[in-house]
């Protein structure tokens, strides 16, 4: 029982930055706007999050820091492609690298540092209980934010008027614009609070998942969160079913290679990408839905006329 | 105005002479790696080599470096830049840059290379390696002692001879203590994901096993050990700061010995390509200081490096391939090519090579 209860925490703990940085992408998606600049926003996260909980000694300031400078990333690809209309693919593209090497710049003097680490929930009573204890209240606190994050966003999107406000315009910029909503209001706002999550995400790296700061530590999440996007065609509890699956798939077949299972652990290692991605495709396999999520006015700039 | 104009143009020219002249009195030693030297692994021990080099030579060399070079197309013109921006030796440090190298030495005769743990050589170029699998002996021995389920967790990145001559080393030191010693072994197919390797240790650990060893480059799989509270040997560089109470040792790659003596040579004028594998005795591979064990554990690894030391090779006969035929007979030592080439496990290894 106790190794089931590990290996359900080793998955929350894989599934949870991915969720995020996910989450938060499907909103700016949502409103029309194509950041790819996600492994970018995340790496910043990940040396902001340390480096504040490092110099400071408190992990909550890093948790802090990291979702700040997430955010103030996010908004130089605002004002390129929203303000300046720049192509979004190439500006996002080049927010990742940027994103990269300035992380790297930034974090010298951190490498080799042991950082503070998030501790894990500790309720009196509650955590002890067998079993469910530790999984329900034992956790990491970015899990619950992980959680409460993608029902806030299912909530926002689908229930409130400014949710469908904001999915009107990543169907048809122009048309909102015409009934007088403000377009490049809504998209800042849908990029930072993008950024925010990417940054939220990185944090989650640096101050639980592995409580250090190392260049490069993203290691292609960033992309993942992005691919489960498009594969959980642009709906929340999708995005959420996807970063569990892959966590759950990636999780099991290292323990799959250490029970000594004689497959390749070459095909074992590529598991996690395609059962995600089947199991996406076979959710999402009803065109017509597919097509109604799928925000027709993605990636293309908009400029105003004033 | 125009007195005063030439007098300018005349200083200028005086000191921009005075500027070569010194520049030419310097030697331009250069590097490329493949990771980026922040990883505290590989590249960051590497570049601490670099480091040493300006230390010990001071104002007789300049140096230069470039990071994160892919082992690809890439790297040719890594090596081509370096050598047209005036450096007169450049060492390449991964095994990738092998083909490049040999390629960009062949354009540029005047310039000195040395290439990390390949094997093609040139009238420029020559190569240098580490004899890690030493210390992963030792690392074997010491496991076996302190592990109590008798089971340790392996976390491999790539099926290469290198890793592969870890592995049955490590096995080979851990069994002549424990005969029945087992590792469990995992590949991550990658050098470097903190996360991957974290979670690795983490499957290891629920799956009965109690010691963590590595070969992969970050910190991750000591910090997990020392949540957990078990134990794991540090990796490339000494990482007790991350595990004060799970580190046991680590195996530290010192490359600048080897590199402030090639850099001199080649002030020196007497610079020629080389073909050496260093091990423990030339001070290349270091052990990080015993730690967390009792003594006695303590005094078996100093004696095993002792032994190590004075010219004892941890792939001495007799040994069996993994089926159980015979490879190496009472008393032969394994051959350095057949080391640099191994591609099967020796008997014992629980697992199956991936091909």
């Amino acid at each position: 029982m106790d190794i089931t209860v590990n290996i359900l925490l080793t998955i929350a703990t894989a599934a949870t930055p991915l969720l995020i940085a996910a989450i938060g992408e499907l909103v700016v998606e949502r409103s029309g706007v194509l950041n790819l600049g996600v492994e970018g926003m995340m790496i910043m996260g990940a040396v902001g999050g340390f480096g504040a909980g490092y110099l400071t000694g408190s992990p909550w300031i890093g948790l802090l820091a990291a979702i700040a400078l997430g955010a103030v990333f996010s908004l130089l690809f605002a004002v390129m492609t929203l303000s300046l209309a720049t192509n979004q693919v190439a500006t996002g593209l080049s927010l990742t690298l940027l994103g990269l090497g300035l992380s790297g710049m930034m974090g010298t003097s951190f490498v080799g540092q042991p950082g503070a680490r998030l501790p894990n929930l500790d309720i009196p009573g509650l955590t002890a209980i067998p079993v469910i204890g530790r999984l329900l209240f034992g956790q990491d606190p970015i899990f619950y934010i992980s959680i409460a994050l993608t029902a806030a966003v299912m909530w926002f999107l689908f229930k409130t008027r400014t949710g469908l406000t904001l999915r009107s315009i990543g169907d048809s910029h122009t048309s909102a614009h015409a009934l007088g909503i403000k377009v490049i209001r809504y998209r800042y706002l849908a990029v930072i609070f993008g950024g925010a999550c990417a940054g939220l995400a990185g944090g989650h790296l640096s101050l639980v998942y592995t409580p250090q700061w190392v260049e490069n530590m993203t290691a292609g999440r960033g992309w993942i969160a992005l691919a489960l996007v498009v594969f959980a065609s642009w709906r929340p509890w999708r995005v959420l079913a996807g970063a569990y699956i892959f966590g759950a798939v990636w999780i099991g077949q290292l323990h799959a290679q250490a029970f000594g299972i004689p497959v390749p652990s070459q095909l074992l290692s590529s598991l996690p990408y395609l059962a995600t991605i089947v199991v996406l495709v076979l959710i999402s396999r009803n065109k017509r839905l597919t097509m109604m999520n799928t925000p027709a006015s993605l990636g293309q700039p908009f400029v105003p006329d004033r | 105005m125009k007195k005063l104009l030439i007098a300018l143009v005349a200083t200028a020219a005086t000191l921009s002479l005075a500027a070569t002249a010194e520049a030419q009195e310097k030697l331009k030693a250069c590097w490329v790696y493949t990771g980026p030297i922040g990883d505290f692994g590989y590249s960051y021990q590497h570049d601490r080599g670099r480091l040493d080099v300006e230390k010990a030579l001071g104002d007789k060399v300049e140096t230069a470096y470039l990071e994160n070079v892919s082992e690809g197309p890439d790297a040719d013109r890594a090596f081509e830049r370096l050598a047209r921006e005036g450096c007169k030796i450049i060492f390449g440090t991964s095994f990738g840059f092998m083909d490049p190298e040999v390629k960009v030495a062949k354009k540029f005769p005047d310039v000195m290379f040395e290439h990390a743990t390949g094997y093609k050589t040139a009238e420029n170029l020559g190569i240098y390696n580490a004899r890690f699998y030493e210390g992963r002996y030792i690392l074997g021995q010491i496991a076996a002692k302190q592990s109590k389920s008798g089971v340790a967790g392996y976390i491999v990145s790539f099926p290469i001879p290198e890793v592969v001559m870890g592995i049955n080393s490590f096995m080979l030191g851990a069994q002549s203590i424990k005969p029945d010693f087992k590792a469990k072994i995992v590949w991550i197919n990658s050098w470097f994901d903190p996360g991957k390797e974290a979670d690795a240790a983490k499957a290891l650990f629920d799956q009965g096993a109690d010691i963590i060893v590595q070969h992969t480059d970050s910190t991750a799989p000591l910090q997990v050990a020392e949540e957990r509270g078990l134990q794991g040997f540090g990796q490339s560089s000494d990482m007790i700061k991350f595990a004060p109470k799970a580190q046991l040792t680590s195996i530290v790659d010192d490359w600048g010995p080897y590199y402030i003596g090639r850099v001199q040579a080649a002030l020196d004028g007497t610079w020629k390509p080389g073909n050496v594998w260093l091990g423990i005795k030339d001070g290349a591979v270091k052990m990080a200081p015993y730690t967390n064990m009792p003594d006695d554990v303590k005094a078996m690894a100093e004696a095993t490096e002792k032994k190590i030391v004075e010219g004892w090779n941890p792939f001495t006969g007799p040994i069996a391939k993994q089926d159980g035929t015979p490879w190496l007979k009472e008393g032969e030592v394994a051959d350095d090519p057949t080391l640099l080439g191994m591609n099967f496990y020796v008997k014992g290894v629980d697992d199956k090579l991936p091909q």
